[in-house]
């Protein structure tokens, strides 16, 4: 087998050496019982040609040649062919975490860059590397800021990203914390006036995400003042990374969990991706996840070291701050690769394209009678419309046309089946924009 | 603060120029920073340009992002090349961690994860346009239960640590359907330590129980601690001592008969591998680590993927989505479960984690135990070979790891981490210092099957030295390393005075 370095002499030596005649009196430690007699029942072995036609035929069974106008969560951007030259380096790929802090500067340092760079887009003050994903990052941050508060009540705008919303569930459930959602208004941001009425003073945090799911921006600073008047947190989720290149920073919330995947990560149906906290210098020791800190060998020369480990469980066992140990942290590479190609310029000029992108797409589809914009309040690369049918309908029709429509938003939201989440980014052409709505133009034209 | 190795004296000055190899003097991608310079261009705009703070509102809207780098392609090229030669890595050489498996990534899993039409395929796609990815999905989870000789499966869990809670909850869900959730689990002493953090999100109390003197679970105590108020135990089977638990099915018994579940660590899963299935020998429910037995690469610490393999009574707990095969061969994600735990990560999982998995199975097919069967002769080699020179605590048959201690070096008031560092200096990473607790000074070695014998042999001769300079030169083993970029590193004063990321005026000069 290619993989294995030995040849059956070599085999039979080291057998010699340890003194035993047979590799299977090395496994005589198992009950004779439980050992295997047959071969396992597994596909015969594949050469490598062989692997990648098998993943070449499943490639082709997927969503070639159609064009997609879905974020919702996931976002298909510029990638540059630099990010994936770098990360497929042996000493990145292959390196494990860097506990032998003397072996893994090239790790360190990179995690140092990150919380650098996440700490200037999100206007906070400490970054971690890293989270599973947005889902879980958001998740630990609402069990962050009940550890800090001491509160057992959530309050969670049903904008927040319904799957989020559902792993914060699963992971709430047995930890008697408390979760109620709050609803959205005509604006499409979250209900304030819902929101006075759930008595915030008894909540450890206020949960919000913006741009929400909806695509709209809540307004983060007097969210944070309702907040922090009656003593709760805000916690803001961040599913479109790239919005940050124009959209304020919530700098005003006290913990900041967000998606990376934007940040030149592929969709890849669905992970592996990024996800990060930020929060305040403050709440630093109730924060879960890997931190790199900078400090200085014998000679006095600069090196990064994992810190504070007294958070985590390899520490502190059942007392940590979550039992995240394996994490992100090759994607976290791959977004500082990313970002510093990409460079203050860069960022801005991507996020202006989204933004005219999706204007353009909104401007478009809303000249098809019958169709409008729902939500008033302000969007970066997503808007909702409402069509004079269902949407899960007319992405039926559009998969005939090999189009991937927008998402259904009745799917999470019984009350909004004719509401369609609309993604257009700088990767998506114009005239595939006019070819959507030409044919939404003609599937609306049909009688249902 | 200065940075002794970025300046020397020369005839001109004290300059910041090279001394070994420009790339030591490497600084933080934030210093090669200079306004208007791009290491990315995007294509023009096609369509009209906005002007964001008209469209979104002054109040919405930031200028540029504030420190953020300014670079060209080549210098991240360079930046991140030269990073990358301070990192140690399997592709250069042995990395005995144990418990931690880092064996050969293959090159083709890292090909096929990028395909068109895998990479780019969006999770919220619809089936009918997913059926590729849909089937990758399926087939892992038949390998997997083949494997484990479990019947249902999840590929949701992102992390073992993920994967610990999502059987915990499975196993909490049970219980609750049969009437009470119960309310502790057992974890033994040699446990890692996700394993007790995991018992707490949750909900449920960790009780710890002892190991007998042979490092295995007390039968006698596992009896007298199996109350009505039991949950679960979590087993490590290979142990964190590289040793299989010969009890495992008085253990299963013990607990099966009050009505506790077994659940299996699987992180060991690469001595067992078509050897003996946990499926047979009374597991509930366990995960695996792809990114250990696997074979999917570490990262520096990530991505993983924990799966979780269940006994068909917990299949109606598994989290939302299920994939599913349909009667008209087609495949689908059942969302429709109304036992389900939930969902404990957004989408499918780690799907590119999955695939490379996937593509790691095939490539052994059902000689996967050849790999299995190296990986514990290696072990059992080394142990041989080393056992005259260091303390072997538990003289018991090892299986894919061997734990030693540091009690005689100690003697010379030599460490199982100075040990560890002087590795380095033979080119070799540490094995797992300090771990299991179980045993003070812990020396964990796990080669996997990815090491030849040259490679154990030098693996050897190397730790035989340092023992030997831990009679005749301790001090040269207590201040190692000595080959690399820096020296031991001040993690006091780190932790003391957190500074966790740049700013202009604390790094600012090289």
């Amino acid at each position: 087998m290619r993989y294995l370095p030995k040849s059956p002499s070599e085999r039979r030596e080291m057998l010699d050496a340890i003194g035993v005649q047979s590799v299977n009196e090395l496994f005589e430690s198992i009950p004779e019982k439980f050992r295997l007699r047959a071969p396992l029942s597994l596909p015969a072995a594949l050469s490598e040609p062989e692997i990648i036609q098998y993943f070449q035929a499943r490639a082709a069974e997927n969503s070639k040649g159609y064009t997609s106008f879905l974020g919702a969560g996931v976002y298909s951007h510029v990638r540059s062919v630099v990010t994936d030259a770098l990360v497929q380096r042996g000493e990145f790929l292959t390196s494990y975490t860097p506990y032998q802090a003397e072996f893994a500067q090239g790790t360190l340092t990179a995690i140092f860059e990150f919380q650098t760079l996440m700490c200037q887009l999100t206007g906070q003050e400490v970054a971690n590397a890293s989270m599973y994903d947005g889902s879980t990052a958001l998740t630990e941050a609402v069990l962050m800021a009940e550890r800090i508060t001491g509160r057992h009540r959530v309050l969670v705008a049903r904008s927040v990203h319904p799957e989020y919303r559902h792993v914060l569930q699963t992971y709430a459930k047995n930890l008697g914390i408390q979760i109620e959602e709050i609803g959205y208004t005509e604006s499409g941001q979250l209900d304030r006036a819902a929101l006075r009425k759930e008595s915030p003073e008894q909540a450890a945090a206020i949960v919000v995400q913006s741009p929400n799911f909806f695509g709209v921006i809540e307004e983060i600073p007097a969210l944070a003042e309702v907040a922090h008047a009656s003593g709760a947190l805000l916690v803001t989720g961040i599913a479109e990374a790239v919005s940050l290149g124009i959209v304020r920073p919530p700098a005003e919330a006290d913990i900041v969990a967000m998606e990376g995947q934007s940040f030149g990560i592929s969709p890849s149906y669905g992970g592996p991706y990024v996800g990060v906290i930020a929060t305040r210098d403050k709440f630093v020791r109730q924060m879960p996840g890997r931190l790199a800190g900078q400090t200085t060998d014998a000679e006095g020369r600069r090196g990064f070291v994992l810190t504070l480990a007294t958070r985590e469980q390899h520490i502190r066992r059942e007392k940590a701050t979550s039992n995240i140990c394996t994490n992100e942290a090759l994607f976290a590479l791959v977004a500082t690769i990313h970002l510093s190609l990409l460079g203050k310029e860069g960022l801005r000029e991507q996020a202006l394209q989204n933004l005219a992108k999706a204007r353009f797409a909104q401007a478009e589809l809303e000249k098809i009678p019958g169709v409008r914009r729902a939500f008033s309040g302000p969007s970066f690369n997503e808007f909702v419309l409402e069509f004079p049918r269902s949407v899960k309908m007319v992405n039926q029709d559009l998969l005939r046309e090999k189009i991937i429509g927008p998402f259904a938003l009745g799917t999470h939201y019984p009350e909004l089946t004719k509401r369609a989440l609309v993604c257009a980014t700088e990767t998506t052409p114009r005239a595939e924009i006019e070819r959507l709505a030409a044919a939404i133009r003609k599937i609306l034209d049909r009688p249902v | 603060m200065s940075y002794k190795s970025t300046e020397i004296e020369s005839p001109v000055g004290k300059i910041l120029k090279a001394r070994e190899h420009v790339s030591q003097n490497e600084g933080l991608i934030f210093e090669k920073s200079a306004p208007g310079k791009r290491g990315m261009e995007l294509p023009p705009l096609d369509v009209p340009a906005v002007d964001a703070s008209k469209a979104l509102g002054k109040e919405f809207t930031r200028d540029a992002v504030e420190g953020f780098p300014e670079v060209s392609e080549i210098e991240v090229i360079r930046h991140f090349t030269r990073l990358s030669t301070w990192n140690y890595a399997i592709d250069l050489g042995m990395y005995p961690l144990g418990s931690c498996t880092m064996k050969y990534n293959p090159r083709v899993n890292e090909f096929v994860a990028r395909l068109d039409g895998l990479a780019t395929e969006h999770p919220e796609q619809p089936a009918e346009v997913s059926q590729g990815c849909l089937r990758i999905l399926y087939d892992l989870q038949k390998c997997l239960l083949s494997i484990t000789g479990m019947d249902a499966a999840t590929l949701q869990p992102v992390a073992g640590a993920q994967g610990e809670l999502t059987g915990l909850l499975m196993i909490r869900a049970y219980l609750q359907s049969q009437g009470n959730p119960r309310k502790t689990v057992l974890i033994p002493d040699s446990a890692h330590g996700t394993n007790p953090a995991s018992v707490v999100i949750a909900g449920y109390e960790v009780r710890n129980i002892k190991s007998n003197a042979r490092g295995q679970i007390d039968t006698d105590h596992l009896r007298e601690f199996c109350t009505e108020d039991v949950a679960a135990l979590m087993l490590t089977n290979p142990s964190t001592l590289g040793v299989f638990e010969e009890r495992i099915a008085e253990i299963a018994a013990i607990l099966h008969e009050r009505g506790a579940l077994l659940y299996m660590d699987g992180a060991n899963m690469n001595a067992l591998a078509g050897v003996t299935r946990p499926g047979d020998f009374g597991v509930d429910v366990m995960h695996l680590n792809l990114h250990k037995t696997f074979s999917t690469p570490h990262g520096g610490g990530g991505p993983g993927a924990g799966p979780v393999l269940v006994k068909k009574f917990l299949e109606p707990f598994l989290p939302v989505p299920v994939v599913v095969k349909k009667e008209d061969g087609k495949f689908a994600l059942d969302h429709n479960r109304p036992q389900s735990i939930g969902r404990v990560r957004a989408y499918c999982g780690n799907f590119g984690v999955l695939l490379r998995a996937l593509a790691y199975i095939l490539a052994y097919g059902p000689g996967i135990r050849q790999a299995t069967e190296d990986a514990v002769l290696n072990s059992n080699y080394i142990r041989k070979n080393l056992e005259s020179v260091f303390d072997l605590p538990y003289n018991l048959p090892s299986m894919h790891e061997v734990v030693f201690s540091d009690a005689r070096q100690k003697k010379n008031g030599v460490n199982t981490m100075d040990i560890a560092k002087r590795l380095i200096d033979y080119g070799f990473h540490p094995y797992t210092t300090a771990f299991p607790l179980i045993v003070p000074g812990a020396m964990m070695i796990e080669p996997t099957e990815s090491e030849s014998r040259e490679e154990c042999d030098f693996f050897i001769e190397a730790m035989r030295s340092i023992a030997a300079e831990a009679e005749t030169n301790p001090q040269l083993v207590k201040t190692a390393p000595h080959s690399t970029r820096i020296g031991r590193l001040d993690e006091v004063a780190a932790a003391r005075k957190p500074i966790l990321r740049w700013k202009p005026e604390e790094g600012g000069s090289r």
